[in-house]
């Protein structure tokens, strides 16, 4: 019962998809194409964050304890 | 001169009351005061911010597509099946526009199956559809042969039910069409003019109050070959910004300089009637020879009722003539079913040119234009349409008669004023229902249209589409006769239906709502209490 629930949502989900970003009215095989470029672009999205992002986290932590952190380490870093 | 100072200066208060936003006491009409006698009530809710933007991001998915397969149709890679010129004319002018049929090549034909629905049967509160698939997406259909039938009528202009073949109301249309016959064979000025015109004529005027009435075949022709008749160049026209295509037709064909106000909005027509006064006409400095303005009783697509009261006081005040398209109206609202005159609770002779159709709420067709004596006298000469169109047949003279007796009460029996009532009950059902359930509806709180907003163009085809799998027949409408971000589906509430009916469609729009993520109002009123887990309700003490 609750994986019919669970398909019946994700169902859902794609149909609304489809009526959002009008791929209803396509016809089957530009529905693939437009399927297979959305998946790509996401992908990309996806994979260009999960790379990206922990570093630019990490570099603006540092930035920001830089600022606030004591003064003699910041020279010290500063002129390695 | 004192009484005209201190009626200038009355007025001026008024007109001050009126335009301050935060008297909207004044504005919505109170019971004794204001130059509304009730309260007017009209509502066009914003959708929510993301609303818009997936609008714009399907329709721009449908244009890139769009884009896509007219390439592939020049290149060859596909046979186009629109219209093309022929390989020895492309060297000269283009006879086709290519970015005009853009929209219909691209996405209207891929949804074409949910217009041009052929019926065959009465378009009374059900109806019976042929049934029809395509099996190249949409560029030609064929018939199965089978008939859907009961299908429920929702889309069609039938506000109060007149459009019957019940055999005891037909019987009067049937004897005069035994004694007539169907054709007139001739215009009105020669020998079309029937001693069953000049009845339905009388009881025309009868029914509106007014002094005379003018009937002509044909409700778009009616606007169209008489509004050049009234003004011509060197007059103004005063058009709402929605008007229907027959007025701009007819107010183009005069030659009268038009300029159009913002929907239903008076400061913006007071303006431009300000305007027109002082600077008088474009390069000579002239006074305008005549100033109409052209507003309608109910506007189709958004389901307005035109704020009458207001347009006659300035009407009054700037001297200018008023022209009132009551197509839906007439019929549909006001307490007997005599228009927006009556609504308001003004006087018809305060509205210079009454005009109105017999297609909506008479279930005939045709057309009529009311007023003074004189008007009507002389457009019996001067209109195009009396002069060369075919005047209305006999059997369809029988029915506008029998439908305005009917409401008139003339035929001895209550009926009339029943239809009326009951169209009333179920406009004010269905509204109340569709706010409750959280749709985005336009509109006046007392007009039968109702449009349901949808937005995006891929719930178009899906909401018309499943609510015909329902056995329900729905109109949806996009661009171009509406805004291209508004697209909708729009409800014509009618006096024939039962409130079973409306129930029918109301959870089968419930049920839609839910899987299309149709309800976007912010607003909705629900009439259901809160459930508590109490076993009883008693207070405590």
């Amino acid at each position: 019962m609750d994986i019919k629930h669970v398909k019946d949502y994700i169902y859902w989900l794609y149909y609304q998809y489809l009526l959002i970003t009008c791929s209803y009215v396509l016809e089957p095989w530009e529905q693939s194409m437009f399927h297979t470029i959305t998946v790509t672009v996401v992908a990309m999205v996806l994979y260009t964050a999960y790379v990206f992002i922990p570093i630019h986290i990490r570099l603006a932590l540092e930035f920001f304890s830089q600022m606030f952190g004591s003064q003699p380490e910041n020279m010290v870093s500063i002129m390695d | 001169s004192r009484a005209a100072t201190e009626t200038a200066s009355l007025h001026a208060i008024a007109v001050w009351m009126l335009r301050n936003p935060y008297n909207r006491w004044m504005r919505n009409g109170i019971a004794n005061g204001g130059l509304y006698k009730r309260p007017f009530n009209e509502s066009f809710e914003q959708a929510p911010m993301y609303v818009a933007v997936f609008t714009y991001v399907g329709f721009a998915v449908g244009t890139i597509f769009g884009y896509m397969r007219d390439c592939i149709r020049t290149f060859g890679l596909e046979k186009c099946h629109h219209s093309a010129e022929r390989e020895e004319q492309k060297d000269f002018v283009p006879l086709y526009q290519d970015f005009e049929n853009f929209y219909t090549r691209n996405l209207y034909t891929r949804i074409r199956d949910n217009w041009n629905r052929p019926i065959c049967s009465a378009p009374g509160p059900q109806f019976d559809l042929m049934e029809r698939v395509s099996d190249d997406r949409n560029m030609t259909f064929r018939f199965t042969g089978r008939i859907i039938k009961n299908v429920i009528n929702i889309g069609s202009y039938n506000y109060l039910g007149f459009a019957e073949t019940e055999h005891n109301a037909m019987k009067r249309v049937g004897n005069e069409l035994q004694k007539y016959g169907l054709g007139i064979c001739s215009t009105r000025q020669e020998m079309g003019n029937l001693d069953k015109h000049v009845e339905l004529e009388n009881l025309l005027a009868e029914f509106l109050g007014v002094e005379a009435a003018l009937v002509f075949g044909m409700g778009f022709a009616t606007n169209s070959m008489n509004i050049p008749a009234l003004v011509g160049k060197g007059c103004l026209i005063l058009s709402d910004e929605l008007n229907h295509t027959s007025l701009i037709l007819g107010a183009r064909l005069s030659g009268a300089t038009i300029r159009v106000f913002k929907h239903n909005n008076v400061q913006s027509l007071e303006k431009l009637l300000r305007d027109a006064i002082v600077h008088g006409q474009p390069r000579s400095r002239r006074a305008w020879k005549k100033i109409l303005i052209l507003v309608e009783g109910i506007y189709s697509m958004e389901g307005s009722i035109v704020r009458l009261p207001e347009i006659v006081a300035l009407k009054k005040r700037y001297k200018a003539y008023l022209y009132l398209d009551e197509e839906h109206s007439i019929g549909a609202v006001g307490r007997t079913g005599r228009g927006v005159v009556e609504y308001f609770g003004m006087d018809p002779d305060d509205i210079d040119v009454l005009m109105g159709t017999f297609t909506k709420s008479f279930g005939a067709v045709g057309g009529y234009i009311a007023g003074k004596k004189e008007l009507v006298d002389y457009l019996r000469s001067h209109s195009h349409s009396a002069t060369y169109a075919n005047s209305v047949s006999p059997a369809v003279v029988e029915q506008i008669i029998r439908t305005i007796q009917c409401l008139m009460g003339l035929d001895g029996t209550t009926e009339g004023i029943q239809r009326v009532q009951q169209l009333e009950e179920n406009t004010r059902y269905f509204r109340k229902r569709l706010h409750e359930l959280g749709f985005i509806i336009y509109g006046n709180d007392d007009s039968p249209v109702v449009p349901l907003l949808l937005y995006m163009p891929g719930k178009l085809g899906a909401f018309a589409r499943r609510m015909l799998e329902k056995k329900i027949g729905v109109v949806v409408v996009g661009f171009p006769a509406t805004p291209i971000m508004e697209s909708r589906a729009r409800f014509c509430v009618s006096a024939a239906h039962t409130r079973e009916m409306l129930d029918t469609v109301l959870n089968a729009l419930d049920e839609l709502g839910d899987v299309m993520n149709l309800k976007y109002s912010r607003n909705s009123r629900s009439s259901r209490p809160e459930l508590y887990d109490e076993a009883s309700f008693e207070l405590e003490d």
